[in-house]
């Protein structure tokens, strides 16, 4: 099984809940790098019992914002010559675009073509999101 | 930076009773304001009917000599062969200097003033925000009140899900010593947030089922709609229908100066007895109202008065 140590120039996003892997590395975009991409499903976790690990190697930079808006829990460490450089501190965005859609029936985005789907924090405290066109409400702990 | 008006709150406190400062001038002296846009164009993009709100920017726009354009339904306008809202503005803003802009779906303004050339009006986006509805509110309150600090303010009707309602109570909140008179059906109460910010601002308010009980109280009676359909079960509506209808009898038990507004069309909850009524405000309301977009569209142009 990979680990921490196979990596010696990369990014680990842990703590990630079973079974969402695949929908990160889609948010994420991660199809589109060159470089090897390690998704490990189910793997064992004494504070979890299951999670999953996504796993990037050779790549430092890369936007991770939309992590802190789709799960609060997953760790992410900045792997160089073999040890954590930066263990990155998720943080909720003060935006998200086009990574969730606004499900009300009467907003534009419904109508209006090639538009961007934009959410702005509202309420950090409660995690809450809203539509920046219509205000709804979207709250990815629900 | 453009200037736009698509959300009420958008504007501070400040902003607000600088609006208000010159819609009184206006007011006070229409014939100084008259020449102030001429050669200016209005585009009034109207995707849904509203004749009393295009009306009353075109007025507004003529009375300040400028001149208007647009369509004023969905039907007759370039959104009916699918052109989307932003298209639309980006040719819109190589006819017109400003243009106010009504549509069914919410939002609609904001993505327009995304991709505007030329300062974006919300002349109302589906349930969602009315800004000029609210501005017009506020004048009529303080013109006729001569203040808005320390009012009691009645707001009666379908509470949830009329959102200009919110929009009105968030802004008088922001005055001091305003109290709310919240009176609507249980299920048609306002919304936890609304709730909330007044609780953690401590600003007084209470929530009544029946308009009778609470009419003594009030200095102003801010008249909304409950639609029969928004009632949750049918005995309620008729043990609480007429609650909400204001009539003569619950006018006797007002203040003498208490002042009855309504955003208009009324259906049946005001009765027509009523509208003989001194206090009777609603179509007062409506002057006010093209006086607030005449001071909004000087204030978007950035023309000043020195210019009159
Ligand atoms: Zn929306």
């Amino acid at each position: 099984m990979l680990n921490v140590d196979s990596l010696t120039r990369g990014i680990v996003i842990d703590h990630i809940k079973a079974g969402s892997c695949m929908a990160l590395y889609k948010y994420l975009e991660l199809d589109k790098l060159d470089c090897s991409v390690a998704i490990i499903k189910n793997a064992k976790s004494n504070r979890m019992g299951k999670k999953d690990i996504i796993k990037i190697d050779g790549m430092l930079d890369l936007d991770l914002d939309v992590l802190g808006f789709l799960d609060c829990n997953i760790t992410v460490n900045i792997i160089d010559n073999g040890k954590i450089i930066e263990k990155k501190n998720l943080v909720l965005p003060d935006t998200i675009r086009n990574v969730v859609s606004c499900k009300n029936p009467r907003c534009i985005t419904s109508i209006e073509q090639g538009i961007d789907q934009v959410f702005k924090l509202a309420d950090p405290k409660t995690h809450l999101y809203r539509c920046l066109y219509c205000e709804q409400k979207y709250n990815p702990k629900k | 930076m453009m200037k736009h008006l698509i959300d009420p709150l958008d504007l501070t406190a400040e902003e607000v009773n600088e609006f208000l400062d010159l819609a009184d001038k206006i007011m006070e002296e229409p014939s100084k304001y008259r020449h102030i846009c001429d050669g200016r164009k209005l585009a009034t993009l109207f995707y849904e009917p509203s004749t009393r709100t295009r009306l009353s920017f075109e007025a507004a726009m003529l009375n300040l000599g400028g001149s208007v354009l647009g369509f004023s339904s969905g039907t007759d306008s370039s959104a009916a062969k699918g052109e989307s809202v932003a298209d639309t503005i980006r040719v819109v803003s190589n006819f017109a200097d400003i243009c106010a802009i009504r549509h069914p779906k919410e939002g609609a303004p904001l993505v327009a003033a995304l991709h505007s050339e030329i300062p974006v009006i919300n002349a109302g986006d589906g349930g969602h925000q009315h800004p000029t509805q609210t501005l017009t509110d506020l004048m009529t309150i303080r013109s006729l009140k001569k203040r808005i600090n320390g009012l009691t303010v009645g707001i009666c009707g379908d509470l949830k899900f009329g959102r200009t309602t919110h929009s009105l109570i968030k802004s008088l909140a922001r005055y001091t010593g305003v109290k709310f008179v919240l009176i609507s059906p249980q299920e048609l109460r306002v919304p936890d947030y609304i709730f909330e910010s007044l609780q953690a601002k401590s600003i007084a308010f209470k929530q009544v089922e029946r308009l009778d009980e609470v009419m003594p109280e009030l200095d102003v009676l801010y008249m909304t709609r409950v639609q029969r359909e928004r009632f949750f079960n049918e005995e309620d509506y008729i043990r609480l229908k007429d609650s909400y209808i204001l009539d003569a009898k619950k006018m006797e038990l007002a203040k003498e100066d208490m002042i009855v507004l309504h955003p208009l069309p009324r259906v049946n909850e005001i009765a027509v007895e009523v509208d003989h009524d001194p206090r009777a405000c609603y179509f007062k309301q409506v002057k006010y109202g093209m006086y607030v977009r005449m001071a909004l569209i000087m204030k978007l142009l950035g023309l000043e008065e020195s210019e009159c």
